[in-house]
């Protein structure tokens, strides 16, 4: 089970990552809509401190395999643990940025309330958020450059801006793995921007992010690990080693073509 | 006689009722919001109708014990029980077979109604004369309320809405976003159940009053109606108490202020018209409202690109263009711009040319998603962030003499 490996590749950690340590080490995870597994018997142990693209073709499996990991979907097999200990006890832990188009943005409320919902579990069920959880929320915002729509009903945003209040929600709850599901899907450049420096932040202040990603050009600037997965897990391991051509081919198949590969200028493989 | 009713003037009755009515549409109202911001409004439909069972079976088994068969508590608890197994028939369907939630409700509704009207007839038929009252819980019947009656409905009214802004949080947290709410550990299934208790706890509470077919409309026309008047979920509560309570009472004391107007139906009736009222007349969502600002921006497209065809020395041919660049003074009848419409056309031009520079510059983010090719720039702009800009296009363009 303990999985041994010197971190070298991004120059200062040198860290043992085992199930024990791992923020996030999920363990045979199959999932499976109706008979068809979307995610079958996954291991896949992410890095302290890290920042993970999960990346791999349509219909991989890659938002499955966030979501069973956080307990949104339940799978059929599989154990996850998060910082050695069983998810139930540790969400504190973790903030999850949904895609955005998995809500109803007409959806009566404004973009601090949205933010107010990152500190629900703080508040508890009787507690009302008061001046310094509205303040919280403003800094949080304010990280991702929206401190100016706070008063703004949600329905009024773009994409970008839509998503970039997503992860001021997540930034709220003050936690130390961070799951994002596409979080650069259809977002402005401006947005990508913001977002790409706030997880840069959170890495530099020594928390996990895992994402989602879908575009293989930006994976080596964005990233220092990669996961690639298309069902079953492909490979794992620093950007420099796994994101590789073989392992793309193994990954994509023929959904993506040599040419594109070699546009990727890739460091290794 | 109406002024008396809604003064409650009209006697011991009528005031139970009316003040019963007005909190039932309160809590009603505010347990509705809840639904409707979940999106499964009809699922009060599939709850009241399977209340009807319960009800008849109640009655059946008070009579068998020796007593009074019209024992409101005894008829509430026996609907509570049947309603609640309809909504698990409900969740079994959809969640054991391959059928949506709208056939499951479909078929719940159906059938436990089917069978709680022939349990009504078995009863007509077993006990003739003795029935009287039950066939009213159908629609509501308010002529034989008595003072123990209305205090059930004002305790268990007044419990729910009590209970329901305890649970408004979470409610609101998974109504928004169900998969967030699940991954911070807050179980939509469990925050579900929990409405779907209320709902049906308002159910019976209303059976008396307006009846376990029209219940459903007071629980979904106010919030319905207050989202007409606000962009924010807890002013929606608020809004949809304040329209379930004056449709209760006021709907309470016209049906008593003449004789034979059955008051669920009236009540309902009165929520609608407040419904009505707020579809057309209410600012920015209402009809009428959206009518209006959308000719007034059709005006404003027309008169901007009106203005910046003539900048461009573009002749204008749409009939409209031209007819409101006359009416404001821009332009003659014959499309030749007026010196006002030539200097508005100028300040069109250099505006577009700013807007340009503006999408450009990071720091007018929040600035720049405001540009509809209408606004003028010094609304959203200060004179020394559009000389910045003027500073980076060079100068303002003059038009082209």
């Amino acid at each position: 089970m303990t999985h041994l490996e010197l971190a070298t590749d991004d120059g200062h950690t040198l860290r043992q990552s085992t199930v024990e340590t791992s923020p996030l080490a999920i363990r045979g995870l199959t999932v499976s809509y109706g008979e068809k597994p979307a995610v079958f018997s996954v291991d896949a142990t992410f890095r302290d401190g890290s920042m993970t693209a999960i990346i791999g073709p349509n219909g991989a499996g890659k938002s499955t395999l966030l979501k069973a990991a956080l307990g949104v979907i339940r799978p059929l097999s599989g154990t996850v643990t998060v910082y050695g200990k069983p998810l139930a006890g540790q969400r504190q832990r973790i903030a999850y940025v949904p895609q955005r188009a998995s809500v109803d943005w007409d959806f009566p409320t404004r973009v601090v309330d949205v933010v107010l919902m990152g500190l629900y579990r703080q508040l508890g069920l009787l507690g009302r958020a008061g001046a310094t959880h509205r303040a919280k929320a403003l800094a949080c915002l304010e990280r991702v450059g929206m401190a100016d729509f706070a008063n703004r009903q949600i329905g009024q945003l773009s994409g970008g801006q839509q998503q970039r209040v997503f992860l001021a929600r997540a930034l709220a709850q003050d936690a130390d793995l961070y799951l994002l599901d596409e979080p650069f899907a259809g977002v402005d450049a401006a947005t990508e921007k913001a977002i790409i420096d706030v997880l840069k932040t959170l890495k530099a202040e020594g928390k996990t992010v895992v994402a989602v990603h879908h575009d293989l050009a930006t994976v080596a600037e964005y990233f220092d690990r990669v996961f690639l997965i298309n069902v079953r897990k492909v490979a794992e391991g620093p950007v420099g080693e796994a994101f590789n051509a073989e392992n793309l081919q193994k990954a994509y198949g023929g959904r993506l073509a040599m040419a594109q590969i070699e546009n990727l200028q890739l460091t290794a493989g | 006689m109406l002024v008396d009713a809604l003064t409650l003037q009209l006697g011991y009755n009528a005031t139970l009722v009316a003040v019963g009515a007005a909190l039932l549409g309160i809590s009603a109202g505010v347990t509705g919001t809840f639904l409707f911001l979940r999106k499964r409004a009809l699922v009060a439909d599939a709850i009241s109708h399977a209340t009807l069972p319960g009800v008849g079976l109640a009655f059946i088994v008070m009579v068998a014990l020796g007593g009074d068969g019209r024992n409101l508590v005894g008829l509430m608890l026996g609907s509570a029980a049947s309603a609640w197994i309809g909504l698990l028939c409900v969740q079994a369907i959809v969640r054991r077979t391959r059928l949506a939630e709208d056939s499951a409700i479909g078929a719940v509704l159906s059938v436990f109604f089917g069978f709680g009207i022939v349990l009504l007839t078995v009863i007509q038929t077993m006990s003739s004369g003795r029935q009287a009252g039950l066939d009213g819980l159908l629609l509501g019947s308010t002529a034989g309320m008595l003072r123990q009656d209305a205090i059930v409905i004002a305790v268990g009214g007044a419990l729910t809405l009590a209970l329901v802004m305890l649970l408004r949080r979470p409610m609101t947290l998974v109504a928004f976003d169900a998969e967030y709410a699940r991954s911070i550990g807050v179980e939509p299934a469990r925050v579900d159940m929990m409405t779907m208790g209320l709902v049906l706890a308002v159910t019976v509470v209303g059976l008396k009053i307006v009846g376990l077919i029209l219940i459903v409309a007071l629980l979904i026309i106010p919030p319905v109606t207050a989202r007409f008047w606000t962009e924010r979920s807890e002013r929606v509560v608020a809004y949809a108490a304040v329209i379930g309570g004056v449709s209760g009472f006021v709907g309470a004391a016209i049906s008593a202020s003449a004789p034979a107007l059955p008051t669920g139906p009236i009540i309902v009736l009165t929520c609608f018209t407040l419904f009505v009222a707020s579809l057309f007349l209410a600012p920015r969502r209402g009809v009428l409202a959206a009518y209006l600002h959308h000719r007034q921006f059709q005006q404003r497209v027309h008169v901007r690109q009106g203005l910046l065809a003539l900048a461009q020395q573009q002749p204008v041919y749409e009939p409209l263009t031209i007819r409101l660049l006359a009416r404001d003074g821009l332009a003659r009848r014959d499309g030749v711009p007026t010196d006002a419409g030539r200097a508005r056309a100028a300040r069109a031009l250099r505006d577009e040319h700013r807007w340009q520079i503006v999408q450009t510059l990071p720091e007018y983010e929040a600035v720049s998603g405001l540009y509809d090719g209408l606004r003028d720039i010094e609304t959203v702009l200060t004179a020394d962030q559009i000389a910045q800009i003027d500073g980076i296009i060079g100068g303002p363009r003059e038009m082209p003499a």
